[in-house]
């Protein structure tokens, strides 16, 4: 028996791991249903493959490595609707505009009054408004990144992209997140 | 020679980007600084790209501290659903 020291423990998954997990899965997906239905799934499919637990890890990483795959599955969903090959497409690469700034994404000068209110939590709702309203998956790159403060190389990992690929997303990220706070926020 | 140190808008701002998470090489930083003697647009899209960097980094800084869980009613009802599964 000694070589089967870890037992998985069914009925004490909710009160070990739930917290954690859901943890984990907010800070990726910023959704509350959607991280509850992926903690949801990540314990039934736990159970599905129960016997198939070799206890080399402990309990505990073994249901985040199941997380993890299920954070990736919901990523390529998304990213899939659009097509990986956009991703790869260069910003300002079609048309005339190509490599120039386009007249409307001109950065305008903001306001130095903003400098004073940097800690204001008015700005920070605002930047949360403004993340909201990128794609799916450049607002979840872009959280990982910045607000995760994740590695890169772990990102890419994760969520199975190029550090390539994950830069371009977060430059187009990042170009209609400042595109963003200025119509919103410093304008006025 | 020389064409190797001139870019685009779109890459100066991609390295100006990556310089934001302190990891643009050291010859993307040389290629970025020349784009940015020449190019006003490109600096201020760079400040401002600093101050959204002090923004997120308080961002950052409050999610750290706190972290979300699930109602104790969303978690007996979830362990009800495991046990009725792991009954059948």
């Amino acid at each position: 028996m000694s070589e089967n020291q870890i037992v998985l423990n069914p009925d004490e998954w909710i009160d070990k791991y739930a917290d954690y997990l859901f943890n984990y899965a907010i800070t990726r997906v910023n959704d509350y249903d959607l991280a509850k239905d992926l903690v949801q799934e990540t314990f039934f499919a736990g159970l599905k493959s129960a016997k198939n637990f070799e206890g080399k890890a402990s309990e505990k990483t073994w249901l985040v490595s199941i997380l993890k795959r299920k954070v990736i599955d919901h990523y390529r969903k998304i990213n899939s609707i659009k097509g990986q090959a956009e991703v790869k497409m260069n910003f300002y690469e079609n048309g005339e505009n190509e490599g120039s700034w386009i007249e409307e994404r001109v950065p305008q000068s903001w306001d130095n009054e903003t400098e004073k209110s940097i800690e204001n939590d008015e700005l920070k709702k605002q930047l949360e408004h403004c993340i909201n309203q990128l794609p799916q998956k450049y607002a979840i790159v872009f959280r990982m990144k910045t607000i995760q403060e994740i590695e890169t190389e772990e990102i890419c990992k994760e969520l199975d992209i190029t550090a390539s690929n994950l830069w371009v997303m977060i430059h187009r990220a990042r170009t209609q997140l400042r595109k963003c706070m200025e119509d919103n926020w410093f304008k006025k | 020679m020389f064409k190797r140190f001139l870019i685009s808008c779109d890459k100066a701002t991609t390295i100006c980007d990556k310089s934001q998470y302190k990891e643009a090489t050291f010859f993307e930083l040389i290629q970025l600084n020349l784009h940015l003697v020449f190019c006003k647009f490109c600096g201020l899209y760079s400040k401002q790209n600093t101050k959204l960097s002090e923004i997120c980094k308080q961002k950052a800084l409050d999610s750290k501290q706190k972290s979300q869980c699930l109602s104790t009613k969303e978690k007996e009802l979830l362990k009800q659903q495991l046990k009725e599964i792991n009954s059948n």
